[in-house]
């Protein structure tokens, strides 16, 4: 409990993590999957692991959208912004994520025009700042983001800006929860549900998991306390035989989401019939692109794409591991050829990646006790 | 990416409804607002902010538990940096 007095309401921490001992108890196992991302991150930085009782198995779901893009999209994006005019613009979080030829950043360093943003509106603005070029933003992200593409494709259309396309890698989260559920050799009790995204798309959508696959899931904050609330919720559900959805974070998730924002996503998106995820492979329905009305600010259909496909070392074993039949460090990679410096496999490729978490800060911890041991 | 961070609306552009001037941590800069047209966030108000879009109306209390979790996530710097728009805020 490394940090626990900084956190907010230690007494609350140290109470619930308490009730959590007693509920679980020690008859059997309890495996949850936190399926965000930024879920994976805190529970690694804040080390909820030290304070969950070992028969509390945490699984890191498939929430990090850096990590589940395959490299042929990046490639692809890539190619296209190899015309002089073109200028590439992504969030900083794919800058370093490599393409067969290359990440964002070396193809910088070889001349090409690229820009890091924080806003799909940044882009935008970069458009209209640079009248004679042509600015592709390479969009990112699941329900949390897209609906910011959605209402900036919305004002260049209503501006009448031409110069300015979207590379669209929007993916949704649902279809990915199925198709882990849909594996063979998955084993999982219980969902953290994202947060943010849940900002988005409301409780509703999750129903059908506790309703067709029998599994409770509950919407999460990111706050240490609020995880562990979440585990103490699904521990009771799994406890009593229930299976619903509740809403841990009620004072910034609406049940019925953002409608406003799922207008956007309307407006301008529809489902690609299906999309390819780095460690799943191809996921029906699970992916937007944009609709034919926004055709002329849409770059796949603007552009040539080359449509590269690069698949994954076979030594890799990225989908066991965002499946939860693997540990990040029993995959035959893992902290020697795939590191967060190489990363070679998907989940290593962000600081929320699951593999990436637990090098960052398992791995290092380990490190440390063995050299004190030494010493 | 996915964590959002707080700020609170400082005006509305006279010119765009849709537009507004926040503080975020002592950083200002606009963000947009469309995607919060059913429930408009006002001066004074605590919004939630992803990717330069407000996604909800938070309570003050929530924007500083929220910013503390950014802190102890040791995220507050970067993000700062981010929302700053690497050099295009404030460029007309």
């Amino acid at each position: 409990m490394r940090f626990v007095d900084e956190f907010r309401e230690p007494e609350l921490i140290s109470k619930t993590a308490e009730e959590i001992r007693r509920l679980a108890g020690t008859e059997r196992q309890y495996r949850m999957m936190e399926v965000c991302g930024g879920h994976t991150h805190a529970i690694y930085r804040f080390g909820l692991k030290d304070i969950l009782p070992e028969n509390i198995e945490l699984i890191h779901g498939p929430g990090c959208p850096v990590c589940v893009l395959p490299m042929g999209r990046i490639d692809d994006g890539l190619a296209i912004a190899q015309q002089p005019e073109i200028i590439f613009a992504a969030f900083g979080d794919m800058m370093r994520v490599p393409g067969a030829q290359g990440s964002p950043l070396e193809h910088k360093a070889r001349g090409m025009d690229v820009r890091i943003v924080y806003s799909p509106s940044d882009a935008l603005k970069l458009a209209r700042l640079n009248p004679e070029k042509h600015v592709m933003f390479f969009a990112i992200g699941f329900e949390t983001t897209a609906p910011s593409t959605a209402l900036t494709l919305m004002r260049a259309k209503a501006e009448g800006i031409r110069n300015f396309s979207v590379f669209c890698n929007h993916v949704t989260i649902i279809p990915a929860i199925r198709a882990i559920l849909d594996s063979p050799d998955m084993r999982l009790d219980a969902f953290i549900g994202p947060g943010h995204v849940s900002t988005v798309i409301g409780c509703r959508p999750y129903e059908w998991v506790a309703a067709n696959e029998h599994k409770p899931i509950v919407v999460s904050g990111f706050e240490p306390l609020d995880m562990l609330q979440s585990v103490v919720m699904l521990l009771n559900q799994l406890r009593r035989g229930e299976a619903r959805v509740e809403n841990q974070y009620k004072r910034v998730v609406p049940w019925e989401g953002n409608r406003a924002a799922l207008r956007a996503m309307a407006e301008v998106f529809q489902l690609r019939p299906y999309f390819e995820w780095r460690g799943l492979g191809f996921i029906s329905q699970s992916a937007l692109r944009l609709r034919d009305t926004y055709a002329e600010w849409d770059a796949e259909q603007r552009f040539d794409v080359p449509g590269i496909r690069v698949t994954d070392p076979k030594a890799a074993q990225c989908g066991e591991v965002l499946k939860g039949v693997l540990k990040p460090h029993q995959c035959k990679l893992f902290g020697r050829e795939c590191t967060p410096e190489h990363p070679i496999g998907a989940l290593m490729v962000s600081s929320e990646g699951s593999c990436a978490a637990y090098f960052n800060y398992e791995h290092r911890k380990a490190a440390l006790t063995s050299l004190r041991s030494i010493a | 990416m996915c964590l959002a961070i707080p700020g609170k609306i400082v005006e509305i552009s006279s010119d765009n409804q849709d537009s507004a001037l926040v503080d975020i941590v002592g950083v200002r800069r606009k963000i947009d607002l469309g995607l919060l047209q059913d429930d408009k966030p006002v001066p004074g108000d605590w919004v939630l902010i992803h990717v330069g879009f407000a996604m909800s109306k938070i309570s003050e209390q929530d924007a500083n538990d929220q910013m503390n979790t950014l802190r102890l996530l040791g995220e507050v710097e970067g993000a700062v940096q981010e929302v700053q728009g690497y050099g295009l805020e404030g460029v007309q």
